[in-house]
């Protein structure tokens, strides 16, 4: 049984299966962003309190999961890579936490655009905004500990176990920046309570989680497929790939 | 072959001994910690209230960067000379190591921290009565970070300069420290009960003094093998 999964992780046969998946990933995400996009822009009602500016969750809030989901995801990579020694599990890592931060990032932006005619600033101090950007410090600091060792094997273990230790501390620092505002007591801009979303709302969110995901699935196989090429640049398999 | 607990007491005895003879660098964190804190009021405003506001937070603030100036040098001068490899090979679980060094590191950084903490506060027209919380905070919060720099300081024992990639590893772990860390010293010096805070500080330090030693000994091993 180990064989067969060792040969389905080997860097050739991911090169190869990464670049058969890359146009149905990207087709169906298209498909799936399209559709909730003019799902949401167009034909869902306007919101009774934000009105039109409430569309803006139809990016913010997939970016937003797909933050955590990356980082998830790429310590779950990394601990492979660390606990079997594949190698794919590394290069998968690296592949996810650009990503993942640009994901993040963009939580972040679109959060500040819409906190602009909401709260009427940009940026608050709201817990969920607070640990998403200390989300992107740790996407940071894994991203700068990889290429700081010269052997590149030491550098995607290191990088690993502190995305490792990073995913046990995700949870932490979300809920002490939870307690934290209820420790200062409301001083912050008033959040507007979640309201029970009606489907007609809901159905473009949902297409376009779907969309994001498929999307993230279509950009880590182009990205990986570099960073295996990359890596394997010496292999006699890599020389002949590129030959054909 | 000599028992887990013995070569704890060996390995911290060396450490401190170590040390304690160079006590320039002993010294070094706690006159960065004073000068810190004495920017703050230089660079904000001279009125007692306002120092006040703002006190738990400059006082937490400065202790993290003290403490993260003196992390560097954990692993690094015996990873340099060598030693750190003896010790791998001395048939004692890493950990041992790992937790003998952030011990020795926490007594010497965090502890003497604790100890000067109530002359910043004094600086800072804290009220005497937010010193017990302060000093509790403090002590259980740096030993935390001590934790967590452990982790950092193996992931980069390898590196050649990494003072600032440690601190840029470390400190977001460290956020939740400061939060509870601050906001007990805060609710100390408004004459609220801090408990709830300093609760949930002890509880990230049990939760790094349980797991962040292996983490930690794994990092080292990355390095070493």
């Amino acid at each position: 049984m180990w064989t067969w999964f060792y040969r389905l992780a080997s860097p050739p046969h991911v090169y190869r299966a990464a670049a058969a998946l890359t146009p149905w990933f990207l087709a169906s995400a298209a498909v799936a962003i399209g559709c909730g996009l003019i799902d949401g822009l167009v034909f869902a009602p306007p919101d009774y309190q934000q009105g039109d500016a409430f569309r803006i969750i139809y990016v913010h809030v997939p970016s937003g999961w797909l933050s955590m989901f990356a980082f998830t995801s790429m310590a779950l990579a990394g601990g492979i890579g660390l606990i079997w020694r594949i190698k794919v599990g590394h290069a998968v890592a690296a592949a996810v936490a650009p990503i993942g931060a640009s994901f993040t990032a963009a939580a972040l932006l679109t959060g500040s655009l819409w906190g602009r005619p909401m709260w009427g600033t940009y940026w608050a101090w709201d817990p969920r905004l607070t640990s998403e950007l200390i989300l992107l410090f740790l996407y940071v600091g894994v991203m700068s500990l990889r290429p700081a060792f010269e052997d590149p094997g030491r550098g995607d273990r290191a990088a690993a176990l502190l995305a490792i230790v990073g995913v046990v501390n995700v949870p932490i620092i979300h809920y002490s920046v939870v307690w934290w505002n209820s420790l200062h007591q409301g001083a912050t801009v008033a959040k507007i309570g979640k309201p029970a979303m009606p489907g007609s709302m809901l159905w473009p969110l949902l297409s376009m989680f779907l969309g994001f995901m498929l999307f993230f699935g279509a950009v880590l196989c182009i990205r990986l497929r570099g960073e295996v090429l990359n890596r394997e640049r010496h292999a006699t398999w890599v020389r002949e790939a590129m030959k054909s | 072959m000599t028992g887990t607990t013995e070569a704890l007491v060996l390995m911290l005895r060396r450490e401190l001994t170590l040390s304690f003879r160079r006590p320039d660098q002993l010294i070094q964190p706690l006159v960065f910690f004073l000068i810190v804190t004495t920017l703050f009021p230089l660079g904000l405003s001279l009125q007692l209230s306002l120092l006040r506001a703002v006190a738990p937070g400059v006082l937490w603030v400065a202790a993290l960067l003290a403490s993260l100036l003196s992390l560097d040098a954990m692993f690094k001068n015996d990873a340099d000379d060598g030693t750190l490899e003896q010790l791998a090979l001395s048939g004692q679980g890493l950990y041992v190591i790992v937790v003998a060094k952030t011990l020795a590191h926490w007594l010497v950084s965090g502890a003497a921290l604790v100890v000067v903490s109530p002359v910043v506060g004094m600086a800072l027209a804290m009220p005497t009565s937010a010193f017990g919380t302060m000093m509790w905070s403090l002590g259980l919060g740096t030993l935390t970070l001590s934790w967590l720099g452990a982790i950092g300081a193996g992931l980069t024992v390898g590196l050649k300069r990494a003072n600032v990639l440690v601190s840029l590893i470390v400190l977001p772990l460290a956020m939740p420290l400061l939060i509870f860390g601050a906001g007990a010293t805060d609710r100390a010096v408004s004459g609220i009960s801090p408990a709830g805070a300093l609760y949930l500080l002890g509880a990230l330090c049990v939760l790094t003094c349980t797991l962040a030693p292996f983490a930690a000994a794994a990092a080292l091993r990355i390095n070493l093998e």
